[in-house]
């Protein structure tokens, strides 16, 4: 007999004998617990901004109109020299003049590997929401936003629009109905990349992002 | 046989968390008698501890019965993994006990173990109800003082300064944590201090204290050092199991030379509100 | 197979003499503790949020055959490789077996406390295949060769300044104590691996049945390179990892953060359901998932220590026990350290090879009272002290059981219950022992190494409220 058979008859021959026993499955809990009062997203996005500030995300509020612009700021400020976009980002053009190379995220990663690890200071990315309570970005990487984005430049710099804030995780798949179908990917993000496994020391910065910028666009 | 015992017949969280958010305790008015489970330690190391608490209960005005073929609750044998002897004691104790008076226990653990653990020990048998039923009628003798009794004492004694030991299974088990500080709090020239760690098991844990004495030696150690740091005159515990061991340490552990003196709680009381003296009832 | 030599009380004995050690522990546990702490700042709604977390882990218990077989149909449908494994070495072997198709010579790995189980890294060393791990704590471990102390934070039994000697020495990095410096050192010697491993491998947090989707939960990133840049990705876990629904995953995450360290949510949470798409430019190209069994089916059988298997592994219990802060996560020597291994071992091991675990707790409560989905510890270890002693082990689902019923105790605790069942020997008994109570010794090792003997009564308690009650008698009569 195999493994598999052999681990389910295990399993079902202890669970007929409960049934036999007289035990009856019980219901799915509830969830009650995790309901919260109602906020608006004013105060959800102000929720997040706390929360974010503590793991050392940094929030910078930008009015829809003005995003464009905010960015190249940010680029600015952080001397990004080789900056990595979506194939479908809509600010290639007008960054390319800041920049000493905008990488475009359109081939497989095998075939730069390397040049992803090594020569990339940044990357911009869109996200499918936030997390309030928690203070959390969510991303589903995509066909044009690929996984690793998100993970392997120095700085991640995320846009996320305040209209999409969620109090919790499970407000959040429950909104977007998440139990229908995932992508091969769904990432939460709180913050840099870190560790506290010297000692309690936390140190941010280990294999991920070192800095998370978040761009909050106010609509 | 409810098998998967832990869910509760209606999962209804928000009915959870009202309920939470209030003592689940529930007390009786206080009754005419009670029954004294005197349990072991008490019975043959610590009986003023015992004479205290009855002389506490008539104070308070409860006939106190005892029946004498009472002898252990059979926690020993419980936590050591034997169950069909302990069994075989716990149903000798369920057994003598056929009014229906509450019973009170000098000793955290004592009670711990007929409140919690007999409806464990008996689960599957045809006592398991009787030992329902029985664990229902157990209370921790101080908690009930405090919460049943409406008993008022005239602190008779100096000024001193107490740090009170609160055991695990008066914390965990019996939930009566703060009882010892309400039924001191009654005591007006007594300063009650609070050791660090307070939280922290003291490292008894019957055989484990021997089969494992090194690191049981390690916990109680720790435990001598907070609360000797407390500077108190004294320190109390409700728990015999917990005094025998903390009193044990801090006598042959020269650093602790201020707590030198650790009695159980009951006996303090009894005799600061002047109902005993030199171990005899006045 | 135990990971260090000697037994349990040899092992404690020393680590309990080891002053740095213990320094270690007890500044490391006291932090986590105060971090749960604030991080559950409203105990109502942990209360309320632990009966969940619990029943939730309970609803998946009851229905694991029929999760299982749901979450292996939906992770097929979705391209992943499904595999079964009841014993550690089949797990390897189905590793192995993987690595050979592969042409696979570097391995590198994200946390997982099932690959510890079953002691892969010297299992592939053996075939020749070297696997690194990348999660900081345990790179520090496998740099010193050992094995993790914690389930959570593997390297805490080592301070700062051991952490710069070992690093030192084994990378010829720069000697600081300094944690950041030595993380950003680690971060560029671990890069390039990432880049060259032919296969990651990691563990699972939970699987969701209802959307085939493997959660993993971490703080540094690694877990996301490991399961995203080799172009193939090995997940493994225990068969009881596997939740029912998607939205069972946000009270357990919640739950498990903060129990582990106090975060209210880790830096990612890692969400994975399938390999790379045609289209899609990275993750990897297949994707594995090994379903262990060893011993898990054992507890499964017992309605008592079904409970052991909701544990979601956040460590609060050790972090909370007196045991551990003293004597540290080696000392168990086997991989699961603390309150949960003491329940979990003797299921894996057998009761023969881990009989002193369930034995080395004062069943103060303290893990149980901070368990986010409540498992009775103290509770389980009583049961399994009882199996220890089990008069008839064929009776028993325990591997091991009756291991201790041999020699003088059963004979001593019988004869304890035959004083104790009736009132009347108990008198003989207690009357005898007052009477004598000059001849009591001052001595009686262990317990007189460190503490001094109560002196017997020499009247009991019995007598004095005879004497009482007659007195009492006497008075009314008269
Ligand atoms: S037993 Fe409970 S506290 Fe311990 S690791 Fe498991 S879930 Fe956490």
């Amino acid at each position: 007999m195999n493994a598999r058979q052999a681990i389910l008859d295990k399993l079902q021959q202890s669970s007929l004998k409960r049934i036999g026993d007289g035990d009856v499955i019980p219901d799915r809990p509830g969830f009650q617990v995790m309901q919260r009062e109602r906020k608006s997203n004013a105060q959800l996005s102000q929720q997040f901004e706390n929360m974010m500030a503590k793991v050392k995300g940094e929030v910078i509020r930008v009015p829809q109109e003005e995003l464009e612009s905010r960015l190249n700021a940010i680029i600015e400020a952080k001397a990004i020299k080789t900056l990595l976009l979506s194939p479908e980002s809509p600010y290639k053009a007008s960054f390319s003049g800041l920049l000493d190379e905008v990488r475009i995220y359109d081939k497989a990663i095998e075939s730069w590997k390397e040049a992803l690890f090594n020569d990339i200071d940044a990357a911009i990315t869109s996200t499918l929401g936030g997390i309030a309570e928690t203070g959390t970005l969510v991303l589903w990487p995509s066909v044009s936003e690929p996984r690793l984005m998100s993970l392997v430049p120095p700085i991640h710099i995320a846009i996320l629009y305040e209209s999409q804030m969620q109090p919790t995780f499970w407000h959040f798949m429950h909104h977007h109905n998440w139990s229908e179908g995932m992508p091969t990917n769904a990432l939460l993000i709180s913050g840099p990349s870190k560790t506290a496994d010297i000692e309690q020391t936390l140190a941010y910065g280990v294999h991920g992002p070192k800095e998370l910028v978040i761009v909050l666009v106010e609509e | 046989m409810p098998v998967h015992h832990f869910i509760p017949e209606e999962p209804l969280v928000e009915s959870l968390t009202d309920a939470l958010s209030t003592p689940l305790k529930l007390y009786p008015t206080k009754p005419e008698k009670v029954y004294v489970f005197g349990t072991c330690l008490v019975d043959l190391f610590y009986p003023e501890a015992g004479m205290s608490g009855v002389v506490l209960l008539e104070h308070a005005g409860v006939e106190v019965l005892f029946p004498q073929d009472q002898t252990c609750c059979g926690q020993p044998a419980y936590t050591s993994g034997y169950k069909e002897e302990a069994r075989l004691v716990a149903l000798a104790q369920m057994s003598i006990f056929g009014e229906d008076y509450p019973i009170v226990v000098p000793s955290g653990s004592c009670g711990g173990m007929m409140k919690t653990h007999y409806p464990r020990l008996f689960e599957g048998t045809e006592h398991h109800q009787q030992a329902l039923d029985f664990s229902e009628r157990i209370y921790e003798l101080t908690d009930f003082l405090v919460h049943v009794c409406d008993l008022s004492l005239e602190d008779k004694g100096e000024r001193t300064k107490i740090a009170l030991h609160t055991s695990c299974s008066s914390r965990r088990e019996m939930k009566t944590t703060d009882s010892g500080k309400l039924l001191l709090g009654q005591l007006k020239n007594v300063a009650l201090v609070e050791p660090k760690k307070v939280t922290e098991c003291c490292g008894f844990g019957g055989a484990f204290s021997v089969r494992h004495s090194e690191i049981s030696s390690a916990m109680v150690k720790d435990k001598v050092m907070h609360l000797s740091n407390t500077k108190a005159d004294a320190f109390l515990s409700s728990d015999c199991g917990c005094l025998m061991n903390i009193k044990g340490a801090a006598e042959k552990d020269k650093s602790a030379l201020t707590l030198r003196r650790g009695e159980h709680l009951l006996s303090f009381v009894a005799r600061r509100a002047g109902l005993i003296a030199d171990g005899v009832e006045v | 197979m135990s990971t260090t030599t000697g037994s349990f009380q040899q092992r404690s004995d020393v680590a309990i003499q080891d002053k740095k050690l213990r320094a270690n522990f007890l500044s490391a546990m006291d932090g986590l503790m105060e971090k749960r702490d604030l991080a559950f700042d409203d105990k109502t709604q942990l209360e309320a949020l632990r009966i969940l977390g619990a029943q939730v882990r309970q609803n998946a218990l009851v229905k694991l055959p029929e999760l299982l077989v749901e979450l292996e149909t939906k992770l097929t449908q979705r391209g992943v490789q499904v595999h079964w494994a009841q014993t550690p070495d089949e797990a390897v072997d189905i590793i192995q077996s993987i690595t050979l198709k592969e042409k696979a010579q570097k391995i590198i790995k994200g946390k997982s406390m099932v690959s510890e189980e079953i002691h892969l890294n010297d299992k592939m060393e053996q075939v020749g295949v070297t696997c690194l791990e990348s999660d900081l704590g345990e790179y520090i471990v496998q740099l010193a060769k050992e094995t993790p102390s914690h389930i959570v934070m593997p390297a805490i039994h080592k301070n700062t300044a051991e952490i710069a000697d070992l690093l030192h020495e084994k990378t010829g990095i720069e000697r600081k104590e300094d944690a950041l410096y030595m993380t950003e050192q680690a971060r560029q010697q671990l890069r390039k691996n990432f880049m060259e491993a032919d296969i990651g491998l990691s563990g699972v947090n939970f699987a969701v049945a209802e959307t085939g989707t493997l959660c993993l939960v971490e703080n540094e990133g690694n877990g996301r390179l490991t399961t995203t840049v080799p172009k193939t990705h090995i997940a493994i876990m225990g068969i009881e990892k596997v939740v029912e629904k998607l939205e069972d995953t946000a009270p357990l995450l919640s739950l498990l953060t903060r129990s582990a360290t106090g975060q209210p949510i880790t830096t990612y949470f890692n969400m994975i359901s399938g390999p790379r798409k045609e289209n899609e430019l990275d993750g990897p190209e297949t994707v594995h998932l090994v379903l262990l069994d060893h011993g898990r089916t054992q507890m499964y059988q017992d309605d008592e220590l079904l409970d052991t298997l909701r544990c979601i592994r956040c460590a609060a219990c050790m972090n909370h026990c007196p045991v551990y802060t003293r004597i540290g996560g080696h000392a168990y020597g086997f991989t699961y350290p603390g309150p949960i291994g003491k329940i979990l071992m003797p299921h894996l091991e057998g009761l023969d090879d881990t009989q002193s675990l369930p034995t080395a707790s004062s069943l103060c409560g303290a893990c149980a009272e901070v368990c986010p989905v409540k498992i009775p510890i103290p509770d389980l270890l009583v049961r399994l002290r009882e199996e220890a002693n089990h008069p008839n082990p064929q009776d028993s689902y325990i591997k091991g059981a009756g291991i201790k019923r041999h020699g003088m105790e059963p004979v001593l605790w019988s004869m304890w219950r035959w004083w104790h069942q009736r009132g009347t020997r108990y008198h003989i008994m207690t009357s005898m022992l007052t009477k004598l109570h000059f001849l009591q010794p001052s001595k009686l090792a262990p317990w007189t190494n460190k503490r001094t003997l109560p002196k017997m009564a020499k009247k009991s308690f019995h007598q004095q409220m005879k004497a009482r009650t007659d007195r009492l008698k006497k008075g009314a009569l008269r």
